[in-house]
């Protein structure tokens, strides 16, 4: 089967999913990431690399904070921002995802970050690109059901090499929700194809998929044992949806037996990092303590969130499509 | 017409016949075998040699999308498909819209498919009424205007007092009834909740949902002496019950379709929405399970669970589309494919496609060679291969999951009472 | 010439003779990964300035990228010193159609307004199609190298520069 992401000389020419990905694509997005973090710092905050590109962020499903990561991206890479919430105007019309993406290649559209709620419609929309004669146009995943977030999961191996330095010799804890995380998925991927020997998920049974072993990850229920010795702890957001309910009795349930707490991280290595791809919600999946602590490097998350961004939108667009 | 079917190998496993010889057709049935009757004088004759003669295929589950989803399917369209696959006989399930719950609607079905003079249809009739699971249908008047089974598509009814009931009522005419065993809340998904669903973010369904209605339609099948036909099995663990189920004592048939018997899962890939079928597509331990149970008659018959869909229901994310594949004009050749990769004998497998789905249906005249039988007649090369092509394909729709592949078989020709209805050009 | 005789020590003295009398303690060098990078290094001790020198990958700034792509691995642009008001040198190893020279100027504006920018470069190729022209320059080739050849300055491991003429 082809994989749709890569073009026929085996580049990127989308960015869907971590799976399926060599590691030598996800290094040297990372590698190319590196000095992209520098650009912040200087007097004029812009590279002139996607001059004259115009990348449509197409969101059908609301997330101003991504959306804003991406935009930021691109403006730094000199790149026309379009930004669209087709959840209040197209698909409220009834238009399909498809004829959405029609419409908008029409208007020279170089690129489509998209975030929709259904798992695979990047895949979707990237089939229908290349069926159609049109595959210079790329397509980045901006998270879609529960499916990938690709870009969450390259930035949080950015961090993690930023601070750990090397991947093969790290145990990593995934720890919440990992059934609905589109995030949780795209760690996964990314953490085994990089050469961490222990990813480990953290959470009751009803929060963890079935057969997510078959991911390659150790499961554990019992956090305290699950962070035991540990380098890195990656805490999933709990959506509010979920809190009450079938899945959980309630928030105040799941902080005090899966909430990180510093007692609860003392059990990690001295010098072990936390992260969390926000928004966060305290007293729920992370105390305050913890948060705001020295451990924490959820701030840096952020930071180097763009320079990914800026490395990914800039890797693809150099990429000619079928050229 | 007269005809003489020259020089075929004619299969007839209701016979266990498998041999060279002639066969000969009158007043649209099949007159002798072997010898000319006295005084027959062919006005055509089909030279069949290196063909195989068999009875026109009978396909358990074939949606025609009429009444209610002409812009996906129309009669004339599905029934072309169903020449060009040599499938004679369609049982029909009663998830058209509206749904056959009226005789009215059932007789003009009946009504229209022979004026077509195509494949002959057999409707289930719906079990509830709207398939709403609440109230019962007029069963016995159904059964008048033409149903012969009663079920519910795939639309379980939540309330087990009221299938209980259903049950009870057709089990007083000795009605059959055909249940899909979907638990309604456990089937809330939309792919086999497993390594797959896990790996693509997508709402797993567990196999438990089919266990659990299964369960549930053989405890109230026993109770009720209700005829049970159970439909589109998926799993090991559900073939399972329905052999312990048999192992009881308790007179129960079940089918499986040809999606369910050559894919699983890992044909998902990257979301193919052409994947997306009812029940769902499970792991290959439960795939290659269904396939030992068809082989040795666990499983009764194969079907083609032929549902056309459209491309606008198919060019959305896999959640968001519609469940359902084309299959008619596959039936013959899945059938060949799973023999051959099976090492199954042909007549034993033509079987599963012919006289075991007559006796569920109820079918007496056809599914058979018998001499006096219905001369509904599929003429194919076993030999050829077919490649599925959306171009190539009969049937609006143009959807399903072996796009693209070349299967085995080839059809030249499909008798229905003795014309020749289809005829490869 | 004899391409192969090319000594890069002995031009990169020639090229610091050339230097001196026009810096001053405070010039800036900035050299263009990677060979303009290691002559920075160089130029800077024997010159004896004291502003660090900074370095510049320009792929960023390409004027190839909508054709080529971006280069593999693009190195960090490291400028340690105030660009606003400095006198930089713009540092290469090899002087060719002028576009990375070019690249270099702009990625330095975006960190401030130099007072002045100069080019110092060991060898000038011929073959410019931009006007831009060094200020100092320890050999001009007589004739323009051809379009599939390709000079290269490498640096040894005890540090020695040694010039590599490559056919493509």
């Amino acid at each position: 089967m082809r994989n749709p992401q890569l073009n026929k000389h085996g580049e990127l020419q989308h960015l869907l999913t971590i799976d399926g990905l060599p590691r030598s694509i996800l290094t040297a997005i990372l590698d190319t990431a590196a000095p992209f973090t520098a650009v912040a710092e200087r007097e004029v905050k812009k590279l002139p690399l996607l001059r004259g590109k115009s990348i449509f962020n197409l969101f059908f499903e609301n997330s101003t904070r991504t959306r804003t990561t991406f935009e930021i991206a691109a403006k730094r890479l000199s790149a026309d921002v379009v930004n669209l919430n087709v959840s209040t105007s197209s698909a409220a019309k009834g238009e399909s995802l498809l004829d959405t993406v029609d419409n908008l290649s029409a208007m020279q559209a170089d690129m489509f970050v998209v975030r929709h709620a259904a798992s695979g419609a990047p895949f979707l929309i990237a089939q229908h690109l290349f069926a159609t004669g049109r595959d210079h146009i790329h397509v980045v995943n901006a998270g879609d059901g529960r499916h990938a977030h690709p870009t969450q999961g390259l930035l949080d191996m950015y961090t993690i090499r930023h601070f750990k330095r090397d991947f093969t010799n790290l145990t990593v804890a995934i720890v919440g929700d990992v059934l609905h995380s589109r995030v949780a998925r795209s760690q996964i991927g990314a953490l085994t194809t990089l050469g961490v020997p222990e990813v480990r998920v953290i959470g009751p049974k009803t929060l963890l998929p079935t057969d997510v072993e078959r991911l390659g990850v150790r499961v554990f229920h019992d956090i305290r044992e699950g962070l035991r010795g540990v380098d890195v702890v990656m805490m999933l957001r709990l959506q509010n949806e979920r809190m009450n309910g079938a899945l959980l009795p309630t928030p105040q349930e799941f902080y005090k037996v899966w909430g990180l707490t510093a007692e609860k991280l003392a059990l990690a290595k001295p010098d072990a990092i936390v992260m969390h791809p926000g928004p966060m919600n305290r007293g729920v999946e992370i105390d305050s303590s913890v948060a705001d602590g020295a451990q924490a490097v959820i701030l840096p998350q952020v930071t180097f969130g763009i320079a990914v961004r800026m490395a990914v939108m800039s890797m693809l667009a150099g990429q000619q499509g079928s050229k | 017409m007269k005809i003489r079917i020259a020089n075929g190998r004619v299969i007839d496993p209701a016979n266990g016949l498998d041999d060279t010889r002639d066969m000969y057709l009158a007043d649209g049935k099949i007159v002798a075998h072997g010898r000319a009757p006295d005084g027959f004088a062919a006005e055509r004759t089909i030279d069949a040699t290196g063909l195989v003669v068999a009875p026109g295929l009978i396909d358990l589950a074939a949606r025609l999308r009429e009444p209610g989803f002409e812009y996906r399917a129309t009669l004339e369209s599905e029934m072309d498909a169903a020449m060009a696959g040599g499938v004679t006989s369609l049982a029909i399930p009663p998830d058209t819209d509206p749904v056959l719950d009226e005789p009215g609607l059932v007789e003009m079905l009946c009504y229209r498919a022979k004026k077509l003079n195509r494949a002959h249809v057999y409707p289930v009739g719906a079990l509830t009424i709207g398939l709403n699971g609440e109230r019962l249908s007029e069963m016995a008047e159904l059964v008048e205007a033409g149903c012969v089974a009663f079920g519910q598509a795939n639309v379980p009814v939540v309330d087990s007092a009221v299938l209980l009931r259903a049950m009870q009522y057709a089990a007083t005419f000795g009605f059959r009834v055909w249940l899909q065993p979907l638990a309604p809340f456990l089937s809330r998904g939309f792919a086999h909740d497993g390594e797959v669903a896990t790996r693509l973010g997508l709402p797993g369904i567990p196999t438990a949902a089919e266990t659990i209605a299964l369960y549930t339609h053989i405890q109230l099948a026993r109770a009720t002496g209700a005829r049970l036909h159970v439909t589109r099995l998926s799993s090991a663990e559900g073939l399972a019950l329905i052999r312990q189920a048999r192992a009881d004592g308790l007179d129960v048939t079940c089918d499986v379709s040809i999606n369910h018997l050559h894919l699983s899962e890992m044909d998902i890939g990257y979301f193919n929405s052409n994947c997306h079928v009812v029940p769902p597509l499970r792991s290959q331990r439960d795939r290659d399970a269904l396939r030992q149970g068809l082989a040795d008659g666990s499983i009764d018959a194969l079907c083609s669970d032929h549902t056309p869909v459209d491309d606008n229901g198919k060019l959305t994310p896999f959640s968001e589309s519609e469940p359902g594949a084309t299959g008619l004009e596959l039936l013959l050749p899945l059938t060949l494919k799973w023999a051959q990769e099976t090492g199954l004998p042909l007549g034993q497998a033509l079987a599963r496609v012919t006289s075991d789905a007559a006796r569920i249906v109820g079918i007496t005249k056809a599914g058979h060679l018998s001499a006096g039988a219905r001369a509904d007649l599929c003429v194919f090369d076993p030999a050829a291969h077919t490649a599925v092509r959306r171009d190539t394909l009969r049937s609006q729709g143009k959807n399903t999951p072996f796009l693209g592949l070349e299967l085995p078989g080839r059809v030249h020709y499909t008798l229905v009472e003795g014309q020749v209805m289809h005829e490869l050009s | 010439m004899d391409m192969q005789s090319l000594d890069a020590e002995a031009l990169c003295k020639t090229l610091v003779e050339q230097m001196r009398p026009h810096v001053s303690p405070a010039t800036a060098l900035v050299g263009i990964h990677t060979g303009g990078v290691w002559l920075a290094e160089r130029l800077h001790r024997a010159l004896g300035l004291s502003q660090p020198p900074g370095s510049i990958d320009v792929s960023f700034y390409r004027d190839d990228f909508g054709s080529k792509g971006l280069h593999p691995q693009p190195k960090r642009t490291e400028i340690p010193f105030t660009v606003e008001g400095a006198d930089v040198i713009i540092v290469d190893d090899v002087l060719y159609t002028g576009r990375t020279t070019r690249a270099a100027i702009n990625e330095l504006f975006d960190f401030g307004r130099p007072a002045r920018v100069d080019l110092a470069v060991l060898i000038d190729r011929g073959g410019r199609e931009l006007p831009v022209a060094p200020r100092w320059c320890a050999l001009t080739l007589p004739e323009p190298l051809p379009a599939n050849q390709s000079l290269q300055l490498e640096a040894g491991a005890t540090g020695e520069l040694t010039l590599r003429l490559i056919d493509a």
